[in-house]
């Protein structure tokens, strides 16, 4: 909706891309995009968007999925991803599917404050919330460890009130800064993770470990950024059982009815003419008819007595 | 007994049976833009929804689209997603007609109970899908059409409790529907005519347009058995003058930055076909061809030279050309919002017939949502001036929050006239949490959908064949004298009454400023109690205090 979001969006996929190239498919990724901004209208290269003003890498790129997108991207449906705790009928691509040996990142970017994330121009996430939702991925054993990284004004307020175990923090300012997210890149294209100094960039970072069980030092960055998937590579041939098929219609043998199947008129001006109108499905009284109903049933047995009663059943 | 087995095995083979085949149209606008057409179509012969026997074993056919299938019993399923409005008095009709942002109905067979039930968990399962916000349609946006969008695919039963119908008109396209489309197909987007879809150039358009299509057509041409058609349809129109061509000549290369290099190999066709109808002594085509096709389409017919992939050929086309008049198309709607202020409006939809002598009925559908309260006493249908009475109308009026308005009125065209469709309606005011994040920018309205049979000037096949193109073949054709068309018009964007959203913020602040500043000015006056204090002396007569004491002499007043 704002075009000066654009940074953000961009800082996003840049994320998407390295996540995606250091080995984590997409079907292990939630995406969320807030708003539209490589296929807007203001946008003089439609389909793309870039991290840098020299244009050279294209962070949108051909295969990208985006889970949330528009007004989809709310604290509520946030939440809910995050705890698991979604309509039955939402597709597996925009779950969060993690168990207890899952490593999982989390990266939020866009505009804040002392202790909220704004969302939508709308609405907040506080810290608070924050914390709470890691607390009970704890306890439904959602999670091994958490690595939750915030690129906003003041982010490492956000941080302050985790209390659940495995969780490492970065932040790109502290409280009372203001992040330039121009300046702040994680990543490179190659994939190096600079942190940049005071000199560079106007804020510092910030970072909370003391919630983690093992040694931060002793934490690989693919730990979260990327995944190994286990192949076997065999050379055996393998017979493959042949594939079921469905039972062969006969035709042909005996005189079986031939029904000829028909398209339906497009337009059956005729038919439309006279059609008869729709029978309105059968729907039980409504609340309020009810409620009238007894209320008279009840005025009739309390003036003329209850001993009608058996004269009615 | 090995004789038997391979017989038996080859009947195996036989049974299940799907074909491929795609196809790109080329065709030159008189406007200097170009429309490129790909129609992708899987055939496949079996029953999605037997009882008792689930479909395991998917070949070319997408198993996600499969499984929705048989869950759902849909019968038949129209998907599209459409950035751009197509401009008809400009372009012509287009093959497949699709309205601006996403458009989705679906027949259910009648096995179904619960219809709605479905229906609400099909959004989500397709939303996932095709990563698309299709789990905004509920029941505020659907609607149940009684005699547009009749099937396009085989069948006996039409009852209207079976279908539903729901537009998006604000949702974007954008790389990530491409994707799971462009996955959907059997060779992907690595071998074959998808190969051409670069997602730069594709959206750097004036219409993108892709559309899934799935229904039960004639396996062959008695039609004693039916098959399930999968077609995936992706119509683009390149604008010359922002892809920076000064002349008018365009390659496949210029088009789509990509070279066709081979048919997909699970293809049984793969061909692309340029439209040369227009003025053909003036075009040059390299590489040319000998082959030329003739195909009767919406009304019209039209040459085309044929590419064969599956024979090698090159892959480079040009051509200059200079365009002479153009078929003018039969039917055009526009729509637009008349009125001012923020309280009341006035919808009008206007058709116009350029047949010059033939009169033909049209089925407009109206689909307005619940916050613009309809006054349906106001309707008036107006052709060359006169009160024109439509022979059909079916209103279901809206239920606040439930249900959107839904008019369909079949009206009788006159010959070479416009016709006008007014209605008066007013504004609702939605509660505070109803509002988008956004809603200066306004709310959309669904196009209008005005279905028609125009009359042809050129005899239509009514029977098909292997053979034909897929874009001849899309609408089944009833009689020869006429062809079945669809026109959408624009969405409309209206302002709904918004309040001021910083008010809450403002009310506190002043709220509070008059609170401490006079409240507490008032409460100070009444309980503070005066002391009289001496002023502090200043800095000389302190030190000269100081050294008094020290000398022991009495200190100054």
């Amino acid at each position: 909706i704002f075009w000066f979001n654009y940074r953000h969006v961009a800082n996003t996929l840049s994320v998407y891309r390295s996540v995606k190239r250091l080995g984590i498919p997409d079907s292990h990724i939630v995406l969320m995009l807030a708003d539209d901004m490589a296929c807007n209208y203001r946008n003089p290269k439609p389909a793309t968007v870039f991290s840098h003003k020299n244009m050279e890498l294209n962070v949108y790129g051909d295969d990208v999925e985006v889970d949330y997108r528009g007004y989809e991207v709310t604290v509520e449906n946030f939440l809910r991803v995050l705890t698991g705790r979604l309509p039955p009928s939402t597709p597996r691509s925009k779950r969060l599917l993690s168990d207890d040996r899952s490593n999982i990142l989390i990266y939020l970017t866009g505009h804040g404050g002392n202790g909220f994330l704004k969302f939508q121009d709308s609405e907040e996430i506080s810290n608070m919330e924050l914390a709470d939702a890691f607390e009970q991925m704890w306890q439904k054993r959602r999670y091994n460890e958490l690595l939750f990284i915030i690129d906003t004004c003041q982010g490492a307020s956000m941080y302050e009130r985790f209390y659940s175990p495995n969780l490492m923090a970065l932040a790109s300012s502290q409280v009372g800064e203001d992040s330039l997210s121009v300046s702040h890149t994680f990543f490179t294209c190659l994939f190096q993770f600079k942190v940049c100094p005071q000199s560079q960039c106007v804020s510092t970072p910030g970072h909370r470990t003391d919630l983690f069980q093992r040694d931060p030092g002793s934490v690989l960055i693919t730990d979260f950024f990327g995944s190994v998937r286990k192949v076997e590579i065999t050379k055996d041939t393998i017979n493959l059982t042949s594939p079921v098929e469905p039972p062969i219609k006969r035709s042909g043998s005996g005189d079986i009815q031939i029904e000829s199947l028909t398209y339906v008129d497009q337009l059956p001006v005729a038919e439309i003419i006279h059609q008869k109108p729709k029978q309105k499905d059968w729907h039980p009284p409504d609340g309020f008819i009810l409620g009238l109903w007894t209320l008279i049933l009840l005025v009739f047995f309390q003036t003329y007595g209850i001993k009608h009663l058996k004269h009615i059943f | 007994m090995l004789i038997l087995s391979s017989l038996l095995l080859f009947i195996l083979l036989a049974a299940a049976r799907d074909e491929f085949q795609e196809e790109l149209v080329i065709r030159p606008l008189h406007s200097g833009d170009i429309y490129a057409s790909f129609q992708f179509r899987t055939l496949w012969d079996t029953d999605f929804l037997q009882e008792g026997q689930k479909v395991s074993h998917y070949r070319l056919f997408p198993k996600s689209l499969g499984q929705v299938l048989s869950k759902f019993s849909v019968r038949e399923l129209h998907i599209s997603f459409t950035q751009g409005f197509w401009r008809t008095m400009q372009w012509g009709q287009p093959f497949i007609p699709s309205p601006p942002g996403a458009e989705l109905w679906v027949w259910f067979h009648d096995t179904v109970s619960d219809v709605d039930g479905n229906w609400k968990e099909l959004t989500n399962v397709l939303s996932g899908i095709f990563c698309a916000s299709l789990n905004f349609i509920d029941l505020t946006n659907t609607v149940q059409p009684s005699a547009s969008f009749k099937p396009l695919g085989l069948g006996n039963a039409t009852d209207h409790r079976f279908l539903r119908y729901a537009t998006l008109p604000r949702e974007i396209v954008c790389t990530e529907n491409l994707t799971p489309w462009k996955k959907l197909l059997p060779c992907g987007s690595k071998a074959g005519l998808a190969v051409l879809m670069k997602s730069e150039k594709l959206f750097h358009s004036s219409f993108h347009s892709q559309a899934v299509h799935i229904r039960p057509i004639c396996q062959d041409e008695q039609c004693s058995s039916k098959a399930w058609e999968l077609r995936q349809t992706l119509n683009v129109v390149f604008d010359l003058h922002t892809s920076g061509q000064g002349k008018k000549e365009w390659s496949l290369f210029k088009m789509f930055s990509r070279t066709l290099t081979e048919a997909c190999p699970l293809a049984s066709s793969s061909k692309v076909y340029v439209d040369i109808t227009d003025n053909p002594e003036l075009f040059e085509l390299s590489p040319a061809t000998p082959l030329l096709g003739q195909a009767v389409v919406l009304g019209d017919r039209r040459t085309y030279s044929v590419y064969d992939l599956i024979m090698p050929t090159s892959s480079m086309v040009l051509s200059p050309c200079a365009l002479g008049d153009m078929l003018r198309p039969l039917l055009h709607a526009e729509r637009y919002v008349a009125g001012f202020g923020l309280q009341t409006g006035e919808i009008h939809t206007v058709i116009y017939n350029n047949h010059p002598y033939r009169a033909f009925p049209v089925l407009l559908m109206d689909s307005v949502p619940w916050y613009l309260q309809l006054y349906i006493h106001t309707l008036t249908v107006t052709s060359k001036s006169r009160d024109n009475k439509p022979s059909y109308i079916h209103y279901q009026p809206a239920k606040d929050r439930h249900r959107p308005h839904l008019l369909e009125m079949l009206i009788q065209l006159p010959p070479h006239s416009m016709t006008e469709v007014t209605v008066q309606f007013e504004r609702a005011l939605l509660k505070w949490t109803e509002y988008t994040p956004d809603p200066n920018h306004g709310f959309y309205v669904g196009s209008s959908v005005v279905s028609a049979l125009v009359p042809s000037m050129v005899a239509m096949r009514t029977n098909f064949t292997q053979d034909q193109p897929l874009f001849s073949s899309f609408v089944p054709v009833k009689e020869e004298s006429s062809y079945f068309v669809r026109v959408y018009t624009e969405p409309l964007l209206v302002n709904l009454p918004t309040p001021d959203f910083s008010m809450p913020y403002n009310v506190i602040c002043l709220t509070c400023t008059v609170v401490a500043v006079g409240y507490g000015s008032f409460y100070n006056l009444l309980t503070r109690t005066f002391q009289v204090d001496e002023p502090s002396p200043p800095l000389s007569k302190r030190l000269a205090n100081l050294i008094r004491r020290m000398r022991g002499v009495p200190l100054l007043t």
